[in-house]
């Protein structure tokens, strides 16, 4: 295949403990490490791979975010990707907005193959992959953890409830990746400097012809109810009376 | 009066648990008219079980043969052509509703309300965000058609009693030929289902091998429960990934979960956030799990385990 476009979100660093403002107007985020979403991170990881197979010729990261979103961009192009376009926009928009920009890059750089997360870390909200499949009537393949190129289609093993599900899909496709995928490479001092070299463009959602979905609202922002601290037993005797006791054995 | 749409989720002609949490859900909503939609290549017997669920109005029967799997691309443009006139399009967020909920909204052109938790009002909903560390209140304007994804660990399942009429629809939706199902390995393990289950016995990295993980099998069996995985577990092998419980593995609400050998990471901790009571077994006193245990117990797991299958 010609192109690989994948789509990686800034999101707060997996590492960080995301804390709720206590007037509930949103999350604590100054000062705090931000990093691509773990599973676009993955994403990207994979669209490489298939490039050094020799499987795809061209991989184009996408993001949709602030000028600082150029940040997570860099990284891309360290990692290995050949060019970057960042989508000018507001942090925090919803998957609507960002599938429908997604699919006017798709229209523009009419890629083979989309691989994205399949969630973010942030909004958990799980949609931006499928929705872009939907709009492009093209094929989707969620939480993928295997792909393999078959041409002009892909044999994808997703990961569902009951095991491991098996698909194929014809290309142009849309797939969105989870964890058991495989494990990103770390970025190298010289791969950083290289990065600087390559192209990163940039436009925004006027340009693309796309408006803002206002649909959903957050109202506000709550810290999650605590489960408070139980007892402590002393050995496995005293577990099973207690258990026994409150009936739940 | 809102119209609400379930898309049922069901196999092997058992219509899953999940669907019948996503009707308690739906009857949250203000003025509720319950509809079922049963996609399957031969769904009688699923829609049957759906019309004896309490609240639901109707079921809506689409029998075809393109539907004997549950491809997202086959079933989204049917599910979209039934929910035209609907305010609220449900479905479980499970990988099936996850796979095909997000399809059908962007065909409807709607927002959607993902991992919802509670039902504030017909167009008021709360759902976590950030593993669960947030949550947040979410309205969308009044009368916008709402596509959601249920978060079953949420609700119960509604009670039977209910006996609705089945109508069976023929719809003219032009299906795609470009996805195509092989298989799906759905190993049989003859233990209760993860998701649903009333009792979960977790295991995490701290067996330290897929052969000693294997006990905690033994322990799962004496007391009819369920096996699970922290995502450290599963990453080093010692269970296949469906066992995953947490963030990004199943979210579940057992009456007891019994974690063994689990720190408690916060994706672990989102996952069983709902379970009734937590138990936890670690050698580690100060492991993040014992913050939220209902009982903690400190010490080696392999003396535990044994003891403990001797007792219950």
């Amino acid at each position: 295949m010609q192109r690989i476009m994948v789509c990686v979100k800034r999101v707060i660093d997996y590492n960080v403990r995301v804390r709720v403002k206590p007037d509930g107007s949103g999350v604590v985020t100054e000062g705090v490490k931000m990093s691509i979403n773990p599973f676009d991170e993955i994403a990207l990881e994979e669209a490489l791979r298939i490039k050094e197979r020799g499987e795809a010729t061209e991989v184009v990261a996408v993001s949709l975010g602030p000028d600082d979103a150029q940040q997570q961009l860099r990284t891309a192009l360290a990692m290995g990707a050949d060019r970057a376009i960042l989508v000018k926009a507001d942090a925090g928009l919803d998957p609507v907005t960002v599938s429908e920009a997604l699919m006017a890059l798709v229209r523009k750089e009419s890629p083979d193959l989309v691989l994205l997360g399949k969630q973010a870390i942030d909004d958990d909200a799980a949609q931006t992959g499928q929705r872009l499949a939907a709009l492009w009537d093209r094929p989707q393949a969620s939480a993928a953890s295997k792909i393999e190129v078959q041409g002009d289609w892909l044999r994808v093993t997703r990961e569902v409830d009951a095991g491991l599900e098996v698909n194929e899909v014809d290309l142009p496709a849309v797939v969105t990746v989870d964890l058991r995928l495989n494990e990103p490479r770390y970025v190298k001092l010289p791969d950083i400097m290289k990065a600087k070299k390559k192209p990163l463009d940039a436009t925004d959602l006027q340009a693309l012809g796309v408006s803002v979905s206002e649909d959903l609202k957050v109202l506000k922002w709550d810290p999650p109810p605590q489960r408070s601290k139980g007892v402590m037993v002393k050995d496995a005797a005293e577990l099973v009376d207690a258990l026994k006791q409150k009936g739940l054995l | 009066m809102s119209q609400v749409l379930i898309v049922a989720e069901h196999s092997g002609g058992q219509l899953s648990p999940a669907t019948s949490k996503c009707v308690t859900c739906a009857r949250g909503i203000p003025d509720a008219v319950i509809t079922v939609a049963v996609l399957s290549d031969s769904g009688a017997g699923v829609a049957a079980q759906a019309a004896e669920l309490e609240g639901v109005s109707k079921v809506l029967l689409v029998d075809n043969p393109a539907n004997a799997q549950p491809l997202a691309a086959v079933l989204a443009p049917q599910v979209a052509a039934l929910a035209k006139d609907c305010s609220h399009v449900l479905g479980t967020s499970t990988t099936f509703g996850k796979d095909l909920m997000p399809r059908v909204a962007a065909l409807l052109g709607a927002p959607q309300l993902s991992d919802v938790m509670a039902v504030e009002s017909a167009n008021r909903f709360r759902r976590p965000v950030y593993a669960g560390n947030a949550i947040v209140t979410v309205e969308v304007p009044a009368g916008r058609q709402l596509v959601c994804t249920v978060r079953v660990a949420s609700y119960d399942a509604a009670p039977e009693g209910g006996d609705a009429p089945v109508e069976s629809i023929a719809l003219d939706s032009a299906l795609p030929r470009h996805t195509r199902f092989v298989s799906v390995s759905a190993p049989d393990s003859g233990r209760p289902d993860l998701q649903t289950a009333s009792r979960v016995v977790s295991g995490g990295r701290a067996f330290g091998s897929k052969e000693k993980f294997e006990s905690i099998y033994q322990l799962a069996d004496k007391l009819g429960a369920a096996v699970g995985a922290s995502r450290a577990a599963v990453d080093a092998g010692y269970a296949p990934n469906e066992l995953q419980v947490g963030q990004t593995g199943k979210i579940i609400a057992p009456e007891l979960y019994v974690a063994i050998g689990i720190s408690g990471a916060i994706q672990h901790m989102t996952g069983i956030k709902d379970a009734k009571t937590i138990v936890a077994i670690n050698k580690d006193p100060d492991a993040p799990i014992f913050e939220v245990a209902d009982y903690g117990l400190v010490g080696d797991l392999f003396a535990i385990l044994p003891e403990l299958e001797k007792l219950v």
